[in-house]
């Protein structure tokens, strides 16, 4: 079971009393602001939680694994994330379902 | 972009909340976050991509210090994978902009 834009905007409703309308468009607006920027080519720091980072790939050559033909990897814009060092220490501390 | 800026830009798009509230609608959010991904669920929203753990499994470390090896349990690290709206967005961007903090 993963969380999705329905269980943030349903936390919204109960803890904050966002109407239900306020805290699906909030959680909306929340991930298309973090995309707009990266779009403009704009890292996103959000303190508490990770950084978005954006690199420029210049091409490679690359294969397809399964007929082991040769075919460029374009160049490329891409997003990355590195967790906060908050999270990392929160997520280090879970010991894994068993 | 920081944080006190993605506050302001989502408080210009619901100018009938006030401020403060879009700031604790935030930190709601982020805190949902961390703590679905510090009990190990993860994290999808379309468009966006899907946050999950991946596993670091033991090894031997060194202390750079003084060269002594010591053991390092496994531990999982937070993993970003960008989904296929904002890959597409962030790629069409690379000739039109330049990459800024």
């Amino acid at each position: 079971m993963a969380l999705t834009k329905a269980d943030f905007a349903e936390r919204l409703f109960d803890e904050l009393g966002l109407n239900k309308r306020e805290a699906k468009d909030m959680v909306e607006m929340f991930f298309e602001e973090i995309k707009g920027s990266l779009e403009h080519g704009e890292q996103v720091k959000i303190s508490g939680f990770g950084k978005f980072e954006l690199r420029d790939k210049s091409s490679r050559p690359g294969r397809n694994p399964k007929t082991g033909e040769e075919i460029p990897i374009t160049a490329r814009r891409v997003v990355t994330f590195r967790s906060g060092q908050k999270l990392k220490a929160r997520v280090e501390a879970y010991a894994g379902a068993e | 972009m920081t944080k006190s800026e993605l506050i302001e830009a989502l408080a210009k798009h619901q100018p009938h909340l006030a401020q403060k509230d879009v700031e604790i609608a935030v930190k709601c959010i982020i805190e949902q976050m961390n703590q679905a991904l510090s009990s190990g669920e993860r994290i999808e929203i379309r468009g966006f991509g899907s946050f999950s753990l991946h596993l670091r499994p033991p090894r031997m470390g060194r202390n750079p210090k003084t060269g002594e090896s010591v053991a390092l349990s496994k531990k999982y690290v937070p993993h970003f994978k960008p989904g296929k709206e904002l890959r597409d967005r962030v790629d069409a961007s690379r000739e039109k902009c330049k990459i800024v903090d």
